[in-house]
């Protein structure tokens, strides 16, 4: 199986006024293709700045990032953001929904940059909607909504455009253990069914008992 | 369509804030309208005051006469091809709060100003009789009064009980011309003066030559005032429109503060606009790090931010832009009648106040765009507002 992301000594460091804040020293990490990966480790540990780097939403100081066959780190800001359109999809802790618009249009919304029509667009949306089982509560607003109801709506925003990729910022992190449980069920569905490769940050050794491999990161080192 | 119900969605996001800003422009156009309309009004006569005609005064005031006699010396002039002169009147009529022009005026009064339209039939009538007058439509209508009608002015500058017969009324040729004028016969006053104040008789206010080139109005003006150099009544000739600016200029100040009022109040609403644009940017930073990470562009952000501006802007102004009318139609009932021959509100207005919404929508979205541009994704994720 190929990797289908390539992390070759990657460093990251944060600039504060003239000091150097270290965060990831050399990190080197391979993930197949339909690989359920959970990166653990303590708070300030840079398991997010990882995240965020794979993801396309930060850049590494040094080091090469091939994710999904592209060169990520080289590529300028507008390439990037059409990257991540089509090859990402975003799981975040606090859901992250747009509150004045229905579970429908929050889903909805990454289409909106592709060619799709209409009618095309609402039978993702739909289709999303029904794998996360959702289906009934498409015109709901987010504050209509539970906790674990808001994380599907995010986990269909999340697979509307059928991304390689799905990472996962403490997806179970504001969510009690019924709901928690649910995601992560559906998290391994999406993951078996839909041949997604998953990427999962969390503190929690329950979350990460769903991934197929747990890595630790310690005070920006993978061990 | 979505990203257009996104930035309809967004402005009501915070509805009394959305709504307090959009009342505030709302009152700050027609406080625009309001002080623009006052200042343009000011200038109406300068505005309508046409190129061919010259005015010609004493050379110390406009208040001291000139002789008679000068008329043919000022219509023998090359180029003058007409000259009619007028007196101010002054005088009360009914009530001393309301003004309007009161002018004893040579008898081709209308032949130089053409723009005055009366009809043949009553100008006929008035030229047979003495104390005859003419009234403006807008005098008219302020006091009801028609063809045959008496009107008795209390004198002031030339005392005493005056009644005029009415029989004209002139309408404007132009919107900018000035319908709120009375005018009757020079003669009559003249005979009255000849009678009570043997002095004050065969005595002008000033001279108004038509000229048949507009272009040659400073050598004419020249020529005039030459003709009467070193004599005991020097004149000033200018064009009208001079005269008419100078007749204003002693209110200058006051028109200067309002003009410049006007366009503060345009500063002021591009600051409480941007205080809300920043205000809302500030809060949604964390769903701009959202839309980036989905991959919106900067040319998507700008849009939703620009758009979510212009919006409130425009609706405040379309607001205000609808009570202004009824707004100035009020006010102009508070102020004398007469007290400006034309009080509405000029198209230059209305595209100053619809210019100046879409300036201060964009002007107020730049600080915020600027900013949320700026800030990278994971910062934003970051932000805690």
């Amino acid at each position: 199986m190929s990797a289908i992301i390539q992390v070759q000594n990657v460093s990251k460091s944060y600039w504060r006024d003239s000091m150097e804040i270290p965060v990831l020293h050399n990190i080197t990490l391979d993930l197949n293709e339909g690989e359920f990966l959970a990166l653990m480790g303590p708070s300030g540990s840079g398991k997010t700045t990882l995240l965020n780097l794979i993801a396309g939403i930060d850049r590494p100081t040094k080091g090469v990032l091939n994710v999904a066959g592209t060169n990520i780190a080289s590529l300028g800001e507008s390439a990037l953001a059409k990257w991540r359109a089509s090859n990402v999809g975003f799981i975040f802790q606090f859901y992250n929904l747009i509150p004045v618009l229905t579970a429908f249009e929050n889903v909805e919304l990454p289409l909106l940059l592709t060619k799709l029509s209409k009618a095309e667009r609402k039978k993702h949306v739909e289709s999303a909607l029904n794998i996360v089982g959702l289906g009934d509560r498409i015109h709901h607003y987010p504050k209509q909504l539970s906790g674990g109801q808001e994380q599907r709506v995010a986990i269909a925003r999340a697979i509307v455009t059928d991304p390689v990729i799905l990472v996962a910022d403490e997806p179970t992190g504001d969510l009690d253990r019924t709901s928690a449980t649910e995601i992560l069920t559906l998290m391994g569905r999406l993951n078996k069914e839909f041949k997604k490769t998953i990427l999962m940050v969390t503190h929690d050794p329950h979350a990460a008992e769903s991934a197929h491999s747990i890595r630790h990161l310690e005070k920006g080192d993978l061990i | 369509m979505r990203i257009l119900k996104l930035i309809f969605k967004n402005a009501l996001r915070h509805k009394l804030r959305s709504t307090l800003t959009v009342m505030g422009i709302a009152i700050a156009v027609i406080a625009f309208g309001l002080l623009r309309t006052v200042v343009t009004s000011w200038y109406g006569g300068v505005e309508a005051a046409a190129v061919d005609r010259l005015v010609t005064r004493q050379s110390v005031s406009f208040i001291f006469p000139l002789p008679l006699s000068y008329k043919n010396k000022i219509a023998s002039i090359p180029g003058v091809s007409d000259v009619a002169f007028e007196n101010w009147f002054g005088g009360v009529y009914k009530d001393k709060n309301q003004f309007f022009a009161r002018m004893a005026s040579s008898d081709n009064i209308f032949d130089v100003y053409p723009e005055y339209l009366l009809p043949k039939d009553q100008l006929n009538t008035y030229m047979k009789e003495r104390n005859s007058s003419i009234i403006g439509a807008a005098i008219a209508r302020n006091y009801n009064l028609k063809v045959g009608d008496v009107m008795t002015l209390d004198g002031d500058i030339y005392p005493g009980k005056w009644d005029f017969v009415i029989r004209g009324i002139y309408t404007p040729k132009l919107q900018s011309t000035d319908d709120n004028a009375m005018f009757f016969h020079w003669d009559y006053l003249n005979e009255r003066m000849l009678k009570e104040s043997p002095r004050r008789a065969n005595n002008v206010g000033w001279y108004v030559s038509k000229i048949s080139n507009s272009a040659q109005s400073a050598q004419i003006s020249e020529e005039i005032d030459a003709q009467f150099k070193n004599s005991p009544d020097e004149t000033k000739s200018e064009t009208e429109r001079a005269f008419n600016q100078g007749f204003i200029s002693s209110s200058s100040a006051i028109i200067t503060s309002m003009n410049v009022m006007s366009f503060m109040i345009i500063g002021i609403i591009m600051l409480v606009l941007g205080n809300t644009m920043i205000m809302a940017s500030r809060e949604r930073t964390r769903e701009y790090a959202v839309l980036k990470t989905l991959g919106f562009s900067g040319k998507h952000i700008v849009g939703l931010i620009l758009g979510e501006s212009m919006f409130i802007s425009c609706l405040g102004s379309f607001v205000g832009l609808m009570f202004v009318f009824p707004m100035v139609a009020s006010f102009e009932k508070f102020i004398p009648k007469g007290m400006f021959p034309q009080f509405h509100i000029e198209p230059i207005t209305m595209i100053l106040a619809i210019s100046a919404a879409l300036f201060i929508g964009i002007a107020a979205s730049a600080f915020p765009i600027q900013r949320v541009l700026n800030t990278k994704i994971v910062e934003g994720f970051r932000f805690v507002g």
